[in-house]
């Protein structure tokens, strides 16, 4: 046992100014990050924490007398929105097969009647049917419906069948045929799942109110998408679908789809 | 009639081997292509956005649909109480067990997940027809299975009429299951009609009926086995009846959607201006899959001639897979109608396909993929042969119909 205290070896001592900077760095970092959470949070909003119901039932509706001819800003916005513009065409593949082979979640539709030569432009996405055909031959009930109308696919469950595909009448699916490198955390995608428009449903979750095609279409002046909860008897919605007539896709189907067209 | 002896398959082993082997190479060449388009994903394929069922889907419901069919000779034999059938029956059943695997490997293997298939055999959405088949094709092995026991042991003896009925009726089902897997479609306008159901279930008659015959004519060949000609006409006689049963069907089906005034575009499309959905649907499954083999089945001579008969089934599973390519690839192509009395000018991208006939080519993983099930179906029946009593000793007229047999013993 040591008679007297061992004095400390101040030789050693780490350089007290060095210390504090140290300190000062790690107090500024907390405080940048900590803002940077605080200002993520608010500019994200929170997510959804309570269960969905059928009080709304989302939906939409696009007048073709505005789409406009030569007009893509729905596709590119939905493109963006979901991630879609990140796909890279694999190495070696033929462009017209990579067209036929690449997620398409809107496309831009251009008709010409057979008797009076008219032509009409429309978007054609996902229906988000009432009594969805491809929900009903899912074997997994990977595609579903949620109770808002929304009909997606829950990529867990998906094993790459393709029936839905097969099964919908509007030719809205995608199948992921390549191996995806990027992709965003809002739309994820993997190779061999199907995929289709889910009305930007991290947005209606998050408490906003409109998909970024509708918004796009009205930023680009023209306002032929008007989204909005077709439950609501006062909404904007009803209001539009009260003063034009409008019909389904494939009416003989009964499917009641949730996105009408005016003007077809 | 002489009491039935059956025997293992007795060529020579070094024979026997190298059709294993071969077999064995076309099945790892298979799952070399399976693995090759799974580990790539689908774009290695021909398969699209449009055509999303390609050349295995043909093989995986043609085999499917011919084990349903191949079950057919035991079905005679037990629910119908036809002593002539008997001797075939073990065959019958361990064909049928043989191809639904194959068909099933195919099937799964295709899968854009096919590392997800306990999620499929765990999750069920119960209003999906697919989900349904699952059921249906699992419990046809498990009861096959159990037929083939009651057929080969005497203590199963008893259960025999009732579990091949049951047999019977489930291999009905499970027919009418695959046919309404496209039937029940209502968005396409080759599917959404409830006559492709019944024309499944002849379909699998005729197809699992004529890779019956062949696997019975090549293995008494090869072992030197006799096959009466009294035998031989039964077979290619019932054959001939399916075969016409397949061509009513078509018939019916056809007719349906000329009269239909929504589904006549569809049909001057297969019909008439189709390309190659056309040419497969004419030449390939009327005229040499269906007309040229009734023809040889119902000549005088050549009608008495085996290899006129095995080429008669050859030709008619020719026309089988021609069907297959018809309904499946031919259906999807078509461009489906949204829009009623207008023309699609334009459908997203500018190589996208909206108002144009969708291209396919099936590629060649596709096809090693579909030839590599019927390996599997072929190995399982060569082993199931070799190892365990399927076979007869004799079909010889005298050995299955006791008239001859008599008739034979008055003259002796």
């Amino acid at each position: 046992m040591s008679e007297h205290k061992q004095q400390p070896d101040t030789s050693h001592q780490p350089d007290a100014g060095r210390r504090d900077f140290l300190a000062k760095a790690a107090g500024l970092t907390s405080a940048a990050v900590a803002a940077g959470v605080v200002l993520h949070t608010a500019a994200v909003a929170a997510p959804r924490t309570t269960p969905v119901t059928d009080i709304k039932r989302w939906g939409m509706l696009v007048d073709t007398a505005k789409c406009a001819d030569g007009c893509s800003a729905c596709v590119e916005a939905c493109e963006h929105e979901n991630g879609l513009d990140l796909q890279e065409a694999p190495e070696g593949i033929n462009p017209l097969k990579w067209d036929n082979q690449r997620s398409t979640w809107i496309r831009k539709v251009k008709l010409r009647d057979n008797l009076t030569g008219r032509i009409t432009n429309l978007p054609l996405m996902c229906q988000h049917c009432e009594q969805p055909p491809c929900v009903d031959v899912c074997p997994t009930g990977a595609s579903f419906k949620r109770a808002d109308g929304i009909v997606m696919v829950d990529r867990h469950t998906c094993i790459g069948c393709r029936y839905c595909m097969m099964a919908c009448p509007y030719k809205a699916r995608s199948f992921i045929h390549e191996r995806v490198a990027h992709k965003l955390t809002r739309a994820p995608r993997g190779k061999g799942c199907v995929e289709s428009c889910n009305l930007c449903v991290h947005r209606l979750d998050n408490g906003e109110d409109t998909t970024a095609c509708a918004e796009a279409c009205r930023e680009a002046g023209h306002a032929a998408i008007i989204f909005g909860d077709l439950n609501a008897p006062n909404g904007p919605l009803r209001d539009a679908l009260r003063e034009v007539n409008s019909r389904q896709i494939r009416e003989d189907l009964e499917l009641n789809t949730g996105v009408r067209y005016a003007g077809i | 009639m002489r009491r039935i002896v059956y025997r293992e398959w007795r060529i020579e082993s070094s024979r026997y081997w190298s059709m294993l082997a071969i077999l064995a190479g076309v099945i790892a060449i298979g799952g070399l292509a399976a693995l090759y388009m799974e580990h790539h994903g689908h774009w290695v394929t021909g398969m699209t956005n449009s055509v999303v069922w390609g050349t295995p889907h043909i093989f995986a419901v043609f085999l499917i649909i011919s084990a349903s069919g191949a079950l057919n000779v035991a079905s005679i034999g037990t629910v119908f109480d036809k002593s002539f059938y008997k001797p075939l029956g073990r065959l019958s059943g361990l064909l049928a067990a043989a191809l639904l695997v194959g068909g099933l490997l195919v099937l799964v293997l295709d899968l854009g997940r096919p590392d997800r298939l306990a999620v499929a055999m765990t999750t069920y959405n119960f209003s999906s027809i697919f989900a349904w088949n699952i059921f249906l094709y699992t419990g046809f092995v498990a009861i096959v299975i159990a037929y083939l026991w009651t057929m080969a042991d005497r203590k199963g003896n008893p259960y025999k009429k009732p579990v091949g009925t049951f047999a019977f009726l489930w291999r009905l089902a499970l027919t009418t299951g695959t046919g309404s897997i496209f039937g029940f479609l209502v968005g396409r306008e080759a599917y959404d009609t409830a006559v492709l159901a019944p024309m499944f279930v002849v379909m699998s008659f005729a197809y699992g009926l004529a890779i019956y015959i062949l696997v019975l004519m090549y293995s008494f060949e090869q072992d030197d086995r006799p096959i009466g000609p009294l035998m031989l006409k039964r077979l290619k006689d019932l054959l001939g009846l399916f075969v016409a049963g397949v061509l009513y069907f078509t018939l019916i089906y056809h007719l349906t959607r000329l009269y239909g005034a929504q589904t006549q575009n569809i049909e001057h499309f297969l019909l008439l201006t189709g390309g190659i959905y056309t040419l497969a649907f004419w030449l390939c499954w009327i005229i040499v899959g269906s007309l040229l083999p009734l023809g040889i089945i119902y000549h005088p001579e050549h009608s008495k001639n085996p290899k006129a008969i095995a080429l008669a089934s050859a030709l008619v599973i020719f026309g089988g897979l021609a069907a297959m390519y018809v309904i499946i690839i031919g259906s999807q192509a078509y461009p489906q109608e949204m829009f009623p009395g207008k023309t699609v000018i334009e459908f997203g991208t500018p190589g996208d396909i909206g108002g144009a006939v969708a291209p396919y080519w099936p590629s060649l993983p596709e096809l090693l993929l579909g030839i590599g099930g019927v390996a599997v179906a072929l190995l399982i029946t060569t082993v199931g042969i070799r190892v365990l009593q399927f076979l007869p000793e004799s079909l010889a007229d005298r050995a299955v119909d006791p008239h001859v047999a008599a008739a034979e013993a008055r003259g002796r």
